[in-house]
């Protein structure tokens, strides 16, 4: 898992790269500045999720399996927040302030940027529901604490991204 | 000093089976999880390649053996020359390193298999896949507008070139695609290598008796990781931007062609290392057994392969010296790609060294090692004479650098790539190849390779750039390249020989027994070829060179290790 | 030059050591049964340290030596008397612009001769219409690309006067091959009258009116310029003094009717993939739109 997280690194390394080489150089409008704002409260939410994650960990090494449901849907929750934040965010830009891929280089890398960190998101809801699915229905018991463990590090890699992601896009760029 | 290695007296299994339906047997090589049919299907696949990106060579040379030839068009031969560099750095180069290494890292530290046999299936399948979709262009590749096509954006397909505008059609969304694909199988198989190094060593193994192929290998993976990222990154921007209509590299819209470059050649200089290191790897364990010698400072050979890895990460912009960015861009370049020689430098010190004084046998594998050196030393050399940059402001993108990084791939890769098969071809089926032929092999190669590039420097240096179809009579250029045409020839008869002897010596060569050239590895140690569990016990080592120990006791290797309060010291005294 | 010695001695010495290694430590034996082992050696440290010592003070050297060329080239002082140039590239010929002269030409490119009592450098300002070129006379300069939406410079002093011949060195699409480049070297004097002559519009040769009158009317004035007409296109050459250059296709064929006739019938036959479409003109306009090119020295 560390080896993929160093390979993902390197991708998303090379699209803040692209990002941040662009800033300012778009041709026509809009700009960042008028249309971004800062999405403080998913942030949080996102951010807040990594602690809940680390929760569950702890709680199935302990072998609190019901501990460890709460926590996971706690998480699964607080990143469904988060992605629809994204998606309300981009409904917005897309249908009142007219910015898609196609409008500028803006448009080019915030959309690829964001949505490659946006299906990260994803893939790590679907696993951290998939692992509370099987915690509800019993079947996670203290020997997967180890492989949880890789889906939280995973996890924490996502969180860690957005936070690049949020400093470049949001503070940075605009 | 313990030192216990059981060799096993198991015969060879497959002889005796009773012969299979031949769908039952293509159903166990496709389904199959173990690393050695894995390795070899990267091998037989990468060979197969091989012959094409070779063909395609070979078809170029024809069309630039005489000035204004109507051989073939140019937009095929555009085609050619995007598809022979594809083809040989991705579908040959690449699985061809990896065949060897899945078949031979779990042997060397003592293990059943790679630490995720399925992750290692799929990776091989997705990377034969993508080899697959690239080939698939010739005939889908202009889509509706007519007759399919190859792409013909160069292999490093420089934006903005590869823009729907200029590149109209599909076959350069089936390049992308296909390296897309062959990036996630590289990852995947890296990231086995690398656990399966750390994880699955025998006991007694330390990182400090790992053989120098595996930890080559282990190095080489921590590239793969670092530099395929930036590819599959760029790949995906390439294909938003032709499918979605995004800019990254509009130029037209205000979006950079050197930002590709940079991305390109961020994954395109280590690539060249990722490819490279392997023959270090093989030379690592084949020179050392053919010297009767143990490799000279493996410290140091450990030291420079990790060197050449972080140094090569740092170097890509050497081949944008003529983009124009400015004297201290520039110079920092500079200043990395001639570091890097001296870890390279260490290293074939390391080699001369580990030859004085031993005896040296001649065979084929050890004749291809030898012209690896004296290749790779030329290779070295003209790279440093590029890595100047006011030097590559004239010979850049010429045919003086077609020829120099032919001497690495071709003169340095390819010869280990051969030595290698000469070497482990007897584990890998059990028969040996014949020597006789194989020596031919070496000496027409040899003839036919010094022909072509040492003479392809030639044009370089007159003013001949690369990647034309055709050229004026009047620059002088004719008679050189008419020579290096007919040494591309020469090549071909002698890769003709090499694949007749691959062939004929798996039914007729003589049993190769399980340890042929009485080497120290502990792939030696069990029949050829191996059974599908590798080790009916799992071995305990307690050096560098376990067979060496057994074979020797009154002179084991662990002297030179254990029991020594200061390892080096004992060293010394060794020297 | 200094590189080039270097690098052999380097080459000289290594291969030295490899071949005496190799004709004195052959195995002896015919079969190498009987043989002794060689005494194993495992490394030294002293000989790691020197043989990487040394090689890091070559290295040392030579980037100290590369930078200074590198600085005295790129940062090199710009004399007041430098005559500027800009260089496009398109698919695929040349396109050169004389800002301070008014003059626009293609693909045969004249520059006042440098000699040295009278140092008289062409700087060259390039940048690219569409995808990469690279801009490479190998006897006048090292290459430079031109890159679309970026403007790099360069500059070259032809010591002497003739014909200096390049070609496009940066792969820029199907006729890659045949983006040849010419610099004519003139000496002061052939360059000045060359300039007043650029300056002139085209001839009106009333002879030939008739094929200037199919130019005209056809797709030819969307893409090339004829100065003194309603051709104002920028897309292809400017041809307002074709007929007075020695090549036609980006310096594929000599300047001669014939040629001309055929490349204007269709270009393919001497650039597939040139982007000038085949005219399709009949044969009696044909010869007159060569006849009126031919004029316009």
């Amino acid at each position: 898992m560390t080896c993929l997280i160093i390979a993902e690194i390197a991708i998303f390394v090379i699209f803040v790269v692209a990002y941040i080489f662009y800033i300012g150089k778009s041709l026509s409008g809009p700009m960042p500045k008028d249309v971004l704002e800062l999405p403080i409260f998913t942030t949080i939410c996102l951010l807040s999720s990594s602690l809940t994650v680390h929760a569950a960990v702890s709680a199935l090494q302990k072998g609190k399996q019901l501990l460890c449901s709460l926590w996971l849907a706690a998480t699964v929750f607080l990143g469904g927040i988060f992605i629809a934040g994204t998606a309300h965010e981009w409904y917005d830009l897309i249908y009142k302030h007219g910015l898609t891929i196609r409008t500028n280089l803006f448009g080019t890398t915030f959309y690829s940027l964001v949505g490659l960190h946006a299906t990260h998101v994803v893939i790590g809801l679907i696993l951290l529901s998939l692992a509370l699915l099987f915690s509800m229905r019993g079947e996670m018991k203290e020997e997967h604490s180890e492989k949880l463990e890789v889906l939280s590090l995973y996890w924490h890699f996502v969180d860690g991204v957005w936070v690049i992601v949020f400093l470049v896009v949001y503070v940075l760029g605009r | 000093m313990a030192t216990q290695i059981p060799v096993n007296e198991l015969h060879d299994q497959g002889a005796q089976a009773p012969r299979r339906l031949w769908l039952e047997m293509l159903h166990g090589w496709v389904t199959t999880v173990d690393h050695k049919k894995i390795g070899l299907m990267y091998i037989g696949y990468a060979l197969i390649f091989l012959v094409v990106g070779g063909f395609e060579a070979l078809l170029m040379r024809i069309q630039l053996a005489i000035p204004n030839n109507h051989f073939v068009s140019p937009e095929v031969f555009n085609g050619l020359f995007t598809m022979h560099g594809t083809t040989m750095v991705f579908f040959v180069g690449m699985p061809i390193l990896f065949g060897f290494g899945n078949y031979l890292i779990p042997l060397m530290i003592g293990a059943r298999d790679m630490a995720f046999p399925r992750l290692n299936a799929f990776s091989f399948w997705i990377s034969a896949f993508a080899g697959f979709l690239l080939y698939f262009s010739y005939i889908g590749g202009s889509g509706l507008y007519g007759a399919g096509s190859a792409p013909d954006v160069g292999w490093f397909a420089y934006a903005p070139l590869t823009a729907r505008v200029f590149s109209p059609g599909h076959s350069t969304d089936y390049w992308t695609l296909a390296l897309l694909l062959t990036g996630i199988g590289s990852i995947g198989t890296a990231l086995n290598i690398v656990t399966t190094i750390i994880c699955m060593r025998c006991p007694g193994m330390k990182m400090s008796r790992l053989p120098l192929l595996p930890w080559i290998y282990l190095v080489m993976s921590g590239l793969t990781f670092v530099a395929i990222g930036p590819l599959t990154a760029a790949q995906i921007m390439l294909m938003l931007d032709r499918y979605v209509g995004s800019h990254f590299f509009d130029t037209q819209a205000g979006g950079s062609a050197v930002l590709w470059m940079h991305f390109f050649w961020i994954f395109g200089h280590p690539e060249v290392y990722i490819l490279v290191l392997p023959a270090f790897a093989f030379a690592n364990e084949i020179i050392p057994v053919f010297s009767r010698k143990a490799i000279f400072g493996y410290p140091a050979m450990v030291a420079a392969s990790v060197g050449i890895g972080f140094i090569s990460l740092s170097v890509w912009a050497h081949h944008m010296f003529t983009v124009g960015l400015g004297p201290g861009g520039n110079t920092f370049f500079v200043l990395a790609t001639m570091i890097i020689s001296v870890p390279t430098g260490i290293k074939i010190f390391n080699w001369l060294a580990t030859l004085w004084g031993g005896k040296i046998q001649f065979t084929a594998s050890m004749m291809f090692a030898i012209g690896f050196l004296f290749q790779f030393l030329v290779a070295g050399l003209t790279g440093i004479m590029l890595s100047v940059a006011p030097f590559d402001w004239q010979l850049g993108n010429s045919y003086f650098v077609v020829a120099h990084f032919h001497y690495v791939l071709v003169g340095a890769i390819l010869f280990m790539v051969f030595s290698a098969f000469y070497y482990w071809y007897p584990k890998m089926t059990g028969r040996m190849l014949n020597e006789k032929l194989g020596k031919w092999h070496f000496w027409l190669f040899v003839i036919g390779f010094h022909l072509t590039f040492d003479l392809m420097h030639v044009p370089g240096m007159l003013g001949m750039p690369r990647r034309i179809y055709t050229y004026e009579a009047d620059r002088g250029w004719m008679i050189w390249n008419l020579l290096i045409s007919s040494g591309a020839i020469i090549q071909t008869v002698a890769t003709i020989l090499f694949v007749y002897n691959m062939v004929s010596s798996y039914f007729k060569g003589p049993i190769a027994g399980s340890d042929p050239w009485d080497a120290w590895t502990l792939e030696w140690s069990i029949p050829s070829p191996p059974p599908s569990y590798n080790f009916a016990e799992i071995p305990i080592v307690g050096s560098r060179r376990p067979l060496w120990d057994l074979k020797h006791p009154d002179d084991p290797d662990t002297d030179y290790e254990m029991g020594q309060a200061d390892p080096q010291e004992k060293q010394e005294e060794g020297a | 030059m200094l590189v080039l010695s270097i690098t052999a001695a380097i080459f000289l010495i290594v291969a030295g050591i490899l071949a005496y290694v190799l004709v004195k430590y052959r195995s002896r034996a015919s079969n190498g049964e009987g043989e002794q082992e060689p005494p194993q050696i495992y490394g030294s440290n002293q000989i790691e340290l020197s043989w990487t010592v040394i090689p890091i003070l070559i290295v040392v050297m030579l980037f100290l030596a590369t930078t200074r060329v590198v600085y005295t080239t790129e940062r090199a002082q710009r004399p007041a008397n430098a005559l500027d140039v800009t260089v496009i590239g398109h698919q695929f010929w040349w396109e050169y612009r004389y800002p301070e002269l008014g003059v626009v030409t293609a693909n045969e490119l004249h520059v006042p001769v440098s000699d040295h009592p009278q140092t008289l450098p062409t700087y060259l300002t390039m940048s690219s219409a569409d995808t990469d070129h690279s801009f490479w006379v190998p006897r006048l300069a090292g290459k430079m690309d031109l890159i679309p939406n970026k403007v790099n410079t360069m500059w070259i002093d032809p010591q002497m006067k003739g014909l200096y011949l390049g070609q496009c060195a940066q792969y820029c699409g199907v006729q890659h091959a045949k983006m040849l480049i010419r610099v004519y070297a003139d000496s002061p004097e052939e360059f000045a009258a060359w300039v007043e002559h650029q300056r002139q519009p085209a001839v009106d040769d009333p002879a030939v009116a008739e094929g200037r009158n199919v130019f005209m009317h056809n797709a030819c004035i969307s893409c090339h310029t004829i100065r003194g007409t309603v051709a104002t296109g920028r897309f292809g050459p400017d041809l307002t003094h074709v007929g007075g250059r020695e090549t036609i296709a980006s310096g594929s064929v000599p300047n001669n009717p014939a040629n001309l006739r055929e490349f204007i019938d269709n270009p393919a036959n001497f650039k597939p993939g040139a982007l000038m479409p085949p005219m399709h003109l009949d044969t009696h306009d044909l010869d007159a739109v060569t006849a009126y090119l031919t004029t316009l020295k």
